[in-house]
């Protein structure tokens, strides 16, 4: 539409031998002429006002996880931008971006991809600048650090990955710039899940994962970056091996690893594998597993269910991951301000609320608990009981008044990370071995 | 015929061979080319390298007789491909015989044919999800079986294991087998049939030395669609396998969403060969142009 008119203008224009820009300013000229004269003005000037308040419209890419037609609504009614939302598997998001850089406005994506991204060049650094509440992105993600005490970094921390030298720059920069990679949009810290209605005994450790116990009714994430990390937990946690870098393993390290698996693997241990939320929440609902890999939000799921479902935290610590927004290099003037304004609406607390009552950490906490009843916050942020039952984001039952969230405080979950998801030097071999894993 | 007549085929062909030239040929030579290109984990570069071959066969050579990951793959999926391809052949050429030589009129016949289409008014997704609620540990069948006092543990193995799959594929692919089976049966003339009644052949006879040979173009397009299907397939596999059971497709796929585009073009390309050599074998045993 646009593309056509500028065509038409610039046809017309040298056709006549009059300026597509001469032309303009005196249609301009002629409006405001007409607009103080009174004469028309509804017509001609209405014109470009019509442009003008047509809403942006930002395709949304990401996985189901981050993508709630309730954000999209409020962010219409608060700010007239209009959501699209992409919706893909994590891979996905990755492939995209690298395949397809112009099919979207804004990506929600993960800190771990952005070792492959950020080479690719098909994104740029968001201006600090322009996001207003930048320096009150949580210190978990900024500089790995909880109450000022250092988490683990092991893997692709967010730390590592958070500035960019200059805006196009393909490579991080060691020191904080005015060029951050991704806004953070959710973060958390992931663990097993477990159904203790099915195993009625206490889970602590993340061997147990492999326990002979557990044949037949264990599952583990089959995306092969994120799999192998948890794979890694219970490597370490049943004292076969220890990492330098759980989330940069050697060659022999993965072989090792993968070696567990196909083990534990051909002795039945594993009543499937599964890639997307959904599945994982048919599996555990069902009763097809008791112990799995699992996503905060899946384990809420099962619970609205009705089905009792815990996220275990366990000694060997947690494996943390964190998402954001990124921008295409591509995206340019309306689109590029709307999708400022969205990021800077979506840290001004009320999406941040609503991903904290999922069971996410959202990137702004101070505007987050604004959105949030005290007795919410104190549930989900302090790990008090609560006062009051708990109802998720949809308004079904969470928890009765009197329960504690699983792992406690932001403090002690986000405190107690162990590693972070990654992409390793070695990723090529990983993919290799994984798909050896899955043959076996 | 005139020289002029040759050439007006030709002319006849050219709209099939430029879409088949456009929208196959070309994306398959991209293809193969590709599997010759380097890669990292964010680009492909052009190159001619044979590494993605010989990463797709990795340890094939040193573990022997120990299958390596490829082979293993295959041999899985190529176990599938038989057993599909004969229960769907079984049952669908029974129901095809029903259709054609049971069945009166041609009403009912063109009704009972509409009913196999059935499971394909939902998306295949759908078809196979519907199965899990039906098989699982807590599923209805194992809820009758123990309720019935049969077994007194759910069994597993309805579900996430080669049974689920099998019965996946079966159920979606036996259509394709009823209709060519069914197409080819519907052109033997009858009165072959009663001449074989007539010469007094038994039922079997009748079958084996009339039906059989005439319906072999039917059994032949039947059978290349069930195993082109089956040996590409990585959902059905994936979804009833509890992911746990390799397929050329999935290990093609996990290449894909690791951005390893030229390893996976390579093993696109051996699953080519290998489809393409099964086709091979199977047109030696019928000539399809011939019985067409």
């Amino acid at each position: 539409m646009t593309k056509d008119n500028t065509d038409m203008g610039q046809a017309a224009g040298t056709a006549s031998g009059l300026s597509r820009r001469s032309f303009l300013k005196t249609g301009a000229a002629l409006a405001g002429v007409a607009a103080g004269a009174g004469v028309g003005s509804g017509v001609i000037t209405g014109f470009p006002a019509v442009i003008a308040a047509e809403p942006v419209t930002l395709r949304y890419l990401s996985t189901a996880t981050n993508q709630a037609p309730a954000i999209a609504e409020q962010a219409f009614k608060d700010i007239g931008i209009k959501i699209e939302y992409v919706t893909v598997t994590t891979d996905d998001v990755t492939k995209r971006i690298i395949t397809q850089p112009n099919s979207f406005d804004l990506v929600d994506t993960e800190y771990f991809s952005l070792r492959n991204l950020i080479p690719s060049g098909n994104l740029m650094g968001l201006d600090a600048k322009k996001i207003k509440l930048a320096d009150k992105i949580a210190p978990v993600i900024t500089k790995g650090q909880v109450d000022g005490k250092t988490i683990g970094d092991q893997g692709t921390a967010p730390k590592k990955v958070f500035y960019l030298e200059s805006q196009f720059s393909k490579k991080f920069a060691s020191e904080p710039t005015e060029w951050i990679t991704l806004i953070p949009t959710t973060y958390n810290a992931d663990t097993l899940g477990i159904r203790p209605d099915l195993i009625g005994r206490p889970i602590d450790s993340w061997a147990e994962l492999l326990n002979p116990q557990f044949k037949g009714k264990a599952s583990i994430l089959n995306i092969p970056s994120i799999g192998i990390m948890d794979a890694a937990m219970v490597m370490e946690a049943s004292g076969k091996h220890k990492y330098a870098d759980k989330g940069n393993m050697t060659k022999e390290e993965i072989d090792l690893t993968i070696a567990a698996l196909i083990e534990a693997k051909k002795a039945g241990q594993f009543r499937a594998f599964w890639t997307d939320f959904n599945e994982s929440v048919n599996l555990m609902a069902s009763g097809e597993t008791v112990i799995q890999s699992m996503w905060s939000p899946a384990v809420t799921a099962v619970r609205l269910k009705g089905i009792p479902c815990k996220f275990q935290p366990l000694k060997e610590g947690y494996r943390a991951w964190a998402s954001g927004f990124g921008l295409p290099k591509t995206l340019k003037g309306k689109q590029l301000d709307g999708a400022y304004e969205f990021v800077n609406w979506f840290l001004s607390g009320w999406a941040g609320a609503y991903l904290n009552r999922q069971g996410y950490y959202s990137a702004v906490l101070e505007t987050a608990k604004e959105h949030m009843a005290p007795y919410e916050w104190a549930y989900w942020m302090e790990g008090k009981p609560a006062e009051q039952d708990i109802h998720g984001p949809d308004g079904g039952l969470l928890e009765k008044a009197g329960a504690t969230r699983d792992g406690g405080s932001y403090t002690e979950r986000m405190g107690a990370v162990a590693c972070w998801n990654a992409i390793m030097d070695e990723n090529a071999y990983m993919v290799r071995k994984w798909n050896e894993f899955i043959a076996a | 015929m005139t020289i002029r007549a040759r050439w007006t085929s030709y002319w006849q062909a050219t709209p099939l061979v430029v879409v088949l030239g456009i929208f196959f040929v070309l994306p398959l030579l991209v293809m193969l080319a590709v599997s010759f290109w380097t890669y990292t984990g964010y680009s492909i570069a052009p190159a001619f390298v044979t590494d993605n071959y010989r990463d797709a066969f990795d340890g094939c050579a040193s573990q022997f007789p120990t299958l390596c990951t490829t082979f293993r793959t295959y041999a899985s999926t190529l176990k599938f491909c038989v057993i599909v391809w004969a229960l769907t052949l079984v049952i669908g050429f029974a129901i095809a015989y029903y259709l054609t030589f049971m069945i009166r009129s041609n009403t009912v016949r063109l009704m009972l044919a509409l009913l196999c289409t059935i499971p394909f008014w939902t998306s295949n997704v759908i078809r196979m999800i519907s199965w899990i609620p039906l098989l699982g540990r807590n599923g209805l069948v194992n809820q009758a079986l123990v309720g019935a006092g049969f077994i007194h543990q759910p069994l597993d193995w309805l579900l996430y294991s080669d049974f689920s799959v099998i019965l996946a594929f079966v159920h979606i692919n036996t259509v394709f087998m009823i209709v060519p089976i069914a197409n080819s049966m519907a052109r033997i003339d009858r009165s072959l049939v009663e001449a074989a009644y007539d010469s007094g052949a038994t039922g079997w006879q009748t079958l084996r030395h009339v039906i059989i040979p005439l319906a072999k173009s039917g059994i032949a397009i039947g059978s290349i669609f069930v195993i082109t299907v089956v040996m590409g397939d990585f959902i059905t596999i994936g979804l009833m396998g509890g992911q746990q059971i390799a397929s050329a497709g999935k290990v093609i796929q996990t290449q894909i969403s690791a951005l390893q585009f030229p390893i996976a073009a390579a093993n696109a390309i051996v699953l080519l060969a290998v489809v393409l050599m099964i086709i091979a074998l199977l047109v030696r045993f019928i000539d399809i142009r011939k019985e067409l």
